[in-house]
C-alpha cells in the first residue's frame, strides 16, 4: 500500500512534457507525473518505451522540448544555474556504472564534493569512506574500478551518487548489466536506501524489488504512462491489456 | 532431508606441452610451416652476408684519422675521420667556433629540462617555472648581448642545439593548442567548431615546407613597415601550428573513443564542462593515444630538418654545410650521414622507450 501522506509536497512535477529524438521519434508524449518527497517509484515497460528518457530528463541529461518540468521547485530550462542546482540535488546510477576508470574508488567519490561542493579534501574523504561503509565496500577504497566485480562497481556508483547528499536518487536499470549472483548485493543496498526516506525513481525489471519497496509502479509504453498503481494492485490486478501482456511476459517463467 | 554433497574443485595441472622457452618459441614463430621456414632461412642468409660485411667496413678496415689522404688509401673502409675533423661544424653549425661552449651549455640545460619533465618527481606546478627559466637561459646564452656575451644572431645558430630547441619548444607549445582545437572541433558552438575545422584542414592540406616558406618569406610582406619578427620565432610558430593541427586530430580520436557514459556521469555529479574535460575526459582520452602522440613527436623531431629550406642549418643542414664546400671531405658524406643518423636514432629511440613507460603508467588503473 502507499505509504506517502498527502501533506508531503511534490518534489518532481512533469506537466505535459513532450520530447522528440530528431524530427520524427516522439519518445515522451504528454507526460504528467507528480512525485512526492520520499516517494519510491519503480518505472517499467518494454525497451524503447521512454522510461530511461523520462528519468534522464529529471537531471537534464536529456532536454524536453514541450511542457514544464519542475524539480524541487525549480523549473528545468536552458538556464545553466538551475541545471547546476538540480544536479547537486539529484544523484544518478547508470546501467553501465559509468565509474571513472582512471581514478581510484575513493577518488571517484571525492571528485564531485571537492570540485563542485568545494569541500576540503580530508572532509570529502571522511564522508566518502562513510558512504563506502554504507554500501559495505570500504576495504576497496584504494582500488581502481576495473579491479572490482560488477556488483562492487555498481555499489561504488551508488555511494558516489550519495556523496552529494542528494534529495532524489535516479536508478537507470542498475542491475541489468550484472551477473545473476551480483544482483542481490546491489538490490540489498537499494532496499536499505529506500528504507531511509530518500526519494527514489528506479527503472528496473526486478519485480521482487518493486513489490518490496515501491510506493508506486509506473508502466510505460510508446512514450506514455499507460498505467500507475501501488505494486500490489499493479501486479495482481493490472488494468490495461498492454500491462497484462507485459506482465505475462516478464513473470511468465 | 537429503544430505548435501560438498563441492570440491579439481586441482589445477600444468599444461601438457611446453609453450614457453626458446625452442617452442622458435618452432611457433620461425618454423611454423614451410613458408615460414623458407623465409627464416632467406633472412638468416642475408643477415649472415650483410653483417660481416658491415662490420668489415665500419670497424675492421675503417680509419678515424682526420686526414683525407688516409681515407683515400686503397683497402680502407669507412672514413670516420670526416667526423673527427668536422664534428664541431656538424653539431654546432655556423655558430662562432670560440663561442661554442654557449650552445653546448644551453643544449645540456635544455636536455636536462626535458629529462626532468619526463620524470614523475617533477610533475608539479614548479616545472612550468623551470621551463620559463631554462628556455630563457637557453635563448640568453645562444643570442648573447647580455652579461658580456657577444651577440650571435639567429641565422648563425645551427646544428643539434637548433634541432633540439625547435622540436622541444614546438612539441610543448603545440600540445595545449592541439587540446584546444580538438575540444573546439567537438564544441556545440558552430563558430568555434568551424574555425577549428578550417584550421586543421588548411594546415593538413599543405606540406610543412610551404608552411615554413610562408612563415619565412610571405609573413614579413604582410607586416607593417619597420616591424620585424625574427625568422627563428616565425619558423618556431610555423612548426608549432603545423604540429598542433596533426596532434589535434590524434587527440580528437581519443576523445571520440570515450564512452558517452563518462560525460553523463560527470554531468550527473554536477561537474562543469571544463571540469569534466580536464578531470574525466582528457586524462583518459590522452592515455588512449599516447602511442600516436609520441609518433607525432618523433615525426616532428625529424621534420625540423626541413627548416633548411629557409636557411636555418639544424643537424642535417649543418652536415651539408660542413661537407659540401670542402672538396677533400665531400666524398665521405655517407659516413657523415651515418653519424647524424646515430644521433637522430638515439633521440627517437629514447622517445619511443619513454612512450612505453608512459603507457605502462597510464594503464596501471586497468591492471586487474
Amino acid at each position: 500500500m502507499s505509504t506517502t501522506n498527502n501533506a508531503a509536497k511534490d518534489i518532481i512535477v512533469f506537466d505535459k512534457v513532450n520530447k522528440w529524438y530528431g524530427n520524427s521519434f516522439h519518445v515522451l508524449r504528454d507526460i504528467n507525473l507528480n512525485v512526492k518527497q520520499g516517494e519510491r517509484i519503480v518505472v517499467c515497460g518494454p525497451s524503447g518505451s521512454g522510461k530511461s528518457t523520462l528519468i534522464r530528463c529529471i537531471n537534464r541529461l536529456e532536454e524536453h522540448q514541450e511542457g514544464h518540468l519542475y524539480v524541487d521547485g525549480t523549473e528545468l530550462t536552458d538556464d545553466v544555474k538551475a541545471i547546476d542546482k538540480i544536479r547537486k540535488e539529484v544523484g544518478m546510477v547508470f546501467q553501465q556504472f559509468n565509474l571513472f576508470p582512471h581514478l581510484t574508488v575513493l577518488e571517484n567519490l571525492t571528485l564531485s564534493p571537492m570540485y563542485v561542493g568545494k569541500v576540503p579534501k580530508k572532509e570529502a574523504e571522511e564522508k566518502a569512506m562513510l558512504q563506502l561503509k554504507r554500501v559495505r565496500i570500504a576495504e576497496q577504497a584504494g582500488k581502481y574500478p576495473l579491479q572490482l566485480s560488477g556488483g562492487q562497481q555498481q555499489r561504488v556508483a551508488i555511494a558516489r551518487a550519495l556523496c552529494l547528499t542528494p534529495k532524489i536518487m535516479l536508478f537507470d536499470e542498475p542491475t541489468s548489466a550484472l551477473d545473476p549472483e551480483m544482483i542481490k548485493e546491489v538490490l540489498d543496498v537499494m532496499v536499505e536506501m529506500a528504507n531511509q526516506g530518500i526519494t527514489m525513481i528506479c527503472v528496473t525489471h526486478e519485480m521482487g524489488f518493486a513489490k518490496a519497496v515501491a510506493d508506486r509502479v509506473i508502466f510505460m509504453d510508446q512514450g506514455q504512462i499507460v498505467e500507475q498503481n501501488n505494486p500490489h494492485d499493479f501486479f495482481n490486478n493490472p488494468q490495461t491489456d498492454r500491462s497484462k501482456d507485459f506482465l505475462s511476459k516478464i513473470l511468465g517463467h | 532431508m537429503a544430505e548435501t554433497i560438498v563441492f570440491q574443485s579439481a586441482p589445477a595441472r600444468p599444461a601438457p606441452v611446453k609453450t614457453e622457452g626458446l625452442v617452442p618459441w622458435a618452432k611457433a614463430n620461425l618454423f611454423a610451416n614451410w613458408q615460414s621456414t623458407v623465409t627464416t632461412v632467406i633472412v638468416l642468409g642475408v643477415l649472415l652476408y650483410a653483417i660481416p660485411n658491415f662490420i668489415q667496413w665500419a670497424f675492421l678496415t675503417a680509419t678515424t684519422v682526420p686526414n683525407a689522404d688516409a681515407c683515400r688509401a686503397p683497402g680502407v673502409g669507412a672514413c670516420w675521420g670526416v667526423v673527427t675533423e668536422k664534428y664541431r661544424l656538424i653539431i654546432f653549425g655556423r655558430y662562432p667556433m670560440d663561442e661554442q661552449w654557449r650552445p653546448l651549455v644551453a643544449t645540456l640545460l635544455l636536455l636536462a629540462l626535458l629529462v626532468a619533465s619526463c620524470t614523475r618527481a617533477f610533475w608539479n606546478k614548479w616545472i612550468i617555472v623551470l621551463w620559463v627559466v631554462v628556455v630563457g637561459t637557453f635563448f640568453a646564452l645562444m643570442y648573447g648581448n647580455v652579461f658580456g656575451l657577444t651577440k650571435v644572431t639567429t641565422d648563425r645558430w645551427g646544428g643539434l642545439p637548433l634541432t633540439i630547441m625547435l622540436s622541444s619548444l614546438s612539441m610543448v607549445m603545440s600540445f595545449p593548442i592541439a587540446i584546444a582545437v580538438a575540444l573546439g572541433r567537438r564544441s556545440a558552438l558552430p563558430a568555434i567548431r568551424t574555425f577549428c575545422t578550417i584550421y586543421v584542414e588548411l594546415i593538413r592540406g599543405v606540406p610543412l615546407i610551404s608552411v615554413l616558406f610562408m612563415a619565412s618569406f610571405m609573413f614579413p610582406l604582410f607586416m607593417p613597415q619597420g616591424v620585424t619578427v625574427d625568422v627563428m620565432i616565425r619558423v618556431l610558430a610555423g612548426l608549432t601550428l603545423f604540429a598542433a593541427a596533426y596532434m589535434a586530430e590524434v587527440i580528437r580520436g581519443g576523445l571520440q573513443a570515450m564512452p558517452k557514459g563518462q560525460t553523463e556521469a560527470a554531468a550527473s555529479l554536477g561537474l562543469s564542462y571544463w571540469q569534466t574535460q580536464f578531470k574525466i575526459i582528457l586524462p583518459q582520452a590522452l592515455a588512449l593515444v599516447v602511442p600516436s602522440i609520441v609518433n607525432n613527436f618523433i615525426g616532428l623531431f625529424k621534420d625540423t630538418s626541413l627548416v633548411g629550406i629557409v636557411s636555418l642549418y639544424e643537424l642535417t643542414g649543418s652536415l651539408g654545410l660542413a661537407l659540401n664546400g670542402d672538396a677533400d671531405w665531400r666524398p665521405y658524406k655517407l659516413e657523415g650521414y651515418v653519424f647524424i643518423t646515430l644521433i637522430y636514432f638515439a633521440f627517437c629511440f629514447a622517445m619511443s622507450r619513454y612512450s612505453l613507460w608512459i603507457e605502462k603508467q597510464v594503464n596501471k588503473s586497468k591492471l586487474r
